[in-house]
């Protein structure tokens, strides 16, 4: 199995093959470098068109909201400023849904990970008597599921409405995720290691905990991002078993105030047109700023990130 | 190398070892062997059996009338009344319009993108510029999806968004997107692509790295083109995977993008962003019909799995790569 990209480092002797044959290749030539500009102009679009708007949106962050709502802010920020900034960092629901962000991320992520890593070693190993039928019994689960209301009912049967767990537990496990630990585990265990290891007396617990995690360090690092990264940016869980907006998660305050524009701060001036227009674009610049602010953090961790999700994909596509 | 995603059971069997007379015994005897396997297996499995079979099991409360009470159990049945008031209520063809109609303009635009990119990136001769490339297009992946919908409605606002600003500067009229339900449709796609476009990229990116160099230095001392060999070695090279998150993305067809069509909808979108599992969400938890909703959500999972089923027979026919 190859799971390192494999850099193409055989291109270079196209030139020495193409003077060889010099008449056929130079129509070819010119239509490959014709091509090569052609998918080049491509690829600098398309990262123009991802990049652009995440940079407006910095820079109208900082910039004064009169100029954005002019359309004088294009390429550079004007009239500094960092109200948005301020607002944000005042404002409690923010604090109080990263504190919750916090702590669901972090107990979401260490069950989640733990229940995956223990039973996708059980099911990657191929001694185990009921293999067959129950790994059969997570995907199916991949292809039919209860649905929204039942889930939502057998939440509240257990009574965990308005609990932790209610963001905890009910995505806890995804088959998806399950697979490819398991594929880990089954390319990168040998048995060798296992029937040498049992040899010395050491039992299955002790294999796994001593000898298995400490191998699987890429996986373990790959698995705890994947559920960062979901976590910190997941609402709907909690849109549906959280009532108590003490307990919302970040992205469910974002989602108040960017979508929702609940306009607790400007909608009640009552007042004159203008200062109601004046707080409306303050509100928009506290939007920008909001933006940013939620999204800085994977943004920043994502070079760091960037190589463990590709292998994941590759351990994914290659199986 | 066999390049099938998803794998029902991997690898080979687990192996019913050479059966002697007395098997029984020797069964239970590997079973109780094992026992410390299935501790390990056992929080994923209670995981399962509680969070997604007794969903399952509940979902009998479509052909019933749910009371809490009762649970899902005791309540009443009613047979297909649930199905029957969904066929003829007035939302039914609405909503399962705009479900086929996101789901396959979805399909058409946003599946093949990643495909494309990741064969154009593949072709490039700077590592570095490859590299930059791919961070760049897959780093909306990881904006949440809140997040990507606040940023379409601050950059598509009629009175102050950036979109809009640069549609007056070029002599037009401002547009209400988010508030229009012509506009859905589009803005839900293109936003998708770039959101999800980059990422997807990645799986295509890997099946091609695994395609045998020598493929394309016999190929072009031969003569052939960049696109000839995309077209002839990196297409077909590719195309098991292709197949196989083609089929996938079937499977999920109508499941496609709840949680961005229910952020983004507005009183005055909802004539097209109404899908059937925002429908779903509307009745049955915000207007507690637990019964016609659950009803709603099953014909939902039906539909789909039949798609799956259908897709996955035709590619079987054509030989293709298979999910099983």
């Amino acid at each position: 199995m190859s799971l390192i990209t494999n850099p193409r480092t055989t291109d270079t002797p196209n030139r020495t093959v193409s003077q060889a044959r010099p008449k056929q290749s130079l129509r070819a030539r010119y239509g490959d470098r014709a091509f090569g500009i052609a998918a080049t102009a491509v690829l600098v679009l398309s990262i123009l068109a991802v990049v652009y708007p995440l940079y407006f949106i910095v820079i109208a962050s900082i910039s004064d909201p009169n100029a954005v709502y002019e359309g004088k802010v294009w390429l550079l920020p004007s009239g500094i400023t960092t109200e948005g900034y301020e607002r944000i960092f005042a404002d409690s629901r923010i604090w109080n849904g990263l504190g919750n962000t916090l702590v669901y991320t972090v107990l979401g992520t260490a069950v989640s990970v733990s229940t995956i890593l223990c039973g996708a070693y059980a099911l990657s190993r191929k001694d185990m008597p009921g293999r067959k039928f129950l790994m059969l019994l997570f995907v199916i689960t991949m292809f039919f599921d209860g649905g929204l209301i039942t889930k939502y009912l057998v939440v509240r049967d257990l009574g965990m409405l308005d609990t932790v767990w209610a963001v905890v537990l009910p995505g806890a496990v995804g088959v998806w995720n399950l697979i490819i630990a398991r594929s880990f585990f089954e390319h990168t265990i040998p048995n060798e290691l296992r029937e040498a290891a049992q040899m010395d007396g050491a039992t299955d617990f002790k294999f796994f905990f001593k000898m298995v995690l400490p191998l699987s360090k890429p996986l373990i690092m790959l698995m705890i991002m994947i559920h960062v990264v979901a976590h910190w940016n997941s609402f709907f869980d909690a849109l549906i078993f959280l009532n108590d907006d003490t307990k919302y998660p970040l992205q469910l305050v974002l989602r108040n105030i960017l979508i929702q524009s609940d306009v607790s701060s400007t909608g009640t001036t009552g007042g004159d047109i203008e200062s109601y227009a004046a707080a409306q674009r303050i509100a928009e610049l506290t939007k920008y700023a909001m933006i940013v602010v939620s999204s800085l953090p994977l943004m920043i961790a994502l070079p760091f990130m960037q190589k463990h999700f590709t292998k994941g994909a590759m351990i994914g596509a290659v199986k | 190398m066999s390049r099938t995603i998803p794998a029902r059971h991997g690898g080979p069997a687990a192996a019913p070892l050479p059966q002697r007379k007395n098997s029984l015994s020797l069964r239970l005897k590997r079973i109780s062997r094992a026992w410390q396997l299935y501790v390990l297996l056992a929080p994923a499995v209670i995981y399962i059996l509680v969070f997604k079979y007794w969903p399952m099991y509940g979902v009998q409360i479509a052909f019933k009338n749910y009371n809490p009470v009762d649970g899902f159990t005791g309540s009443p049945w009613v047979g297909l009344t649930h199905f029957i008031r969904f066929v003829n209520s007035y939302q039914f063809g609405q909503v399962v319009g705009n479900t086929l109609w996101i789901a396959i303009l979805g399909l058409l635009v946003a599946f093949p993108i990643p495909i494309i990119l990741a064969l154009l990136v593949n072709q490039l001769q700077s590592e570095r510029f490859k590299k930059f490339t791919q961070t760049v297009l897959y780093s909306p992946a990881f904006i949440s999806t809140v997040v990507v919908v606040g940023i379409m409605f601050v950059l598509l606002s009629p009175r102050s968004g950036l979109v809009n600003n640069a549609i007056q500067l070029a002599g037009g009229e401002p547009v209400f997107f988010m508030g229009s339900a012509e506009w859905f449709r589009p803005v839900y796609v293109i936003s998708d692509v770039w959101q999800n476009a980059g990422f997807s990229m990645i799986v295509y990116l890997a099946a091609l790295a695994a395609i045998d160099p020598a493929l394309h230095d016999a190929a072009k001392v031969d003569g052939a083109s960049k696109l000839q060999r995309i077209r002839h070695i990196d297409l077909p090279g590719i195309m098991p995977v292709v197949t196989i998150l083609f089929i996938l993305a079937i499977g999920n067809l109508l499941n496609v993008g709840f949680e961005k069509a229910l952020l983004m909808q507005t009183p005055l979108n909802i004539s097209s962003s109404e899908i059937i599992q925002t429908y779903v969400y509307h009745a049955g938890l915000q207007q507690a019909q637990f019964s016609y909703s659950a009803a709603i959500g099953l014909f939902n999972s039906l539909l789909n799995l039949a798609l799956l089923l259908v897709f996955n027979t035709i590619a079987r026919r054509a030989n293709q790569a298979t999910l099983w």
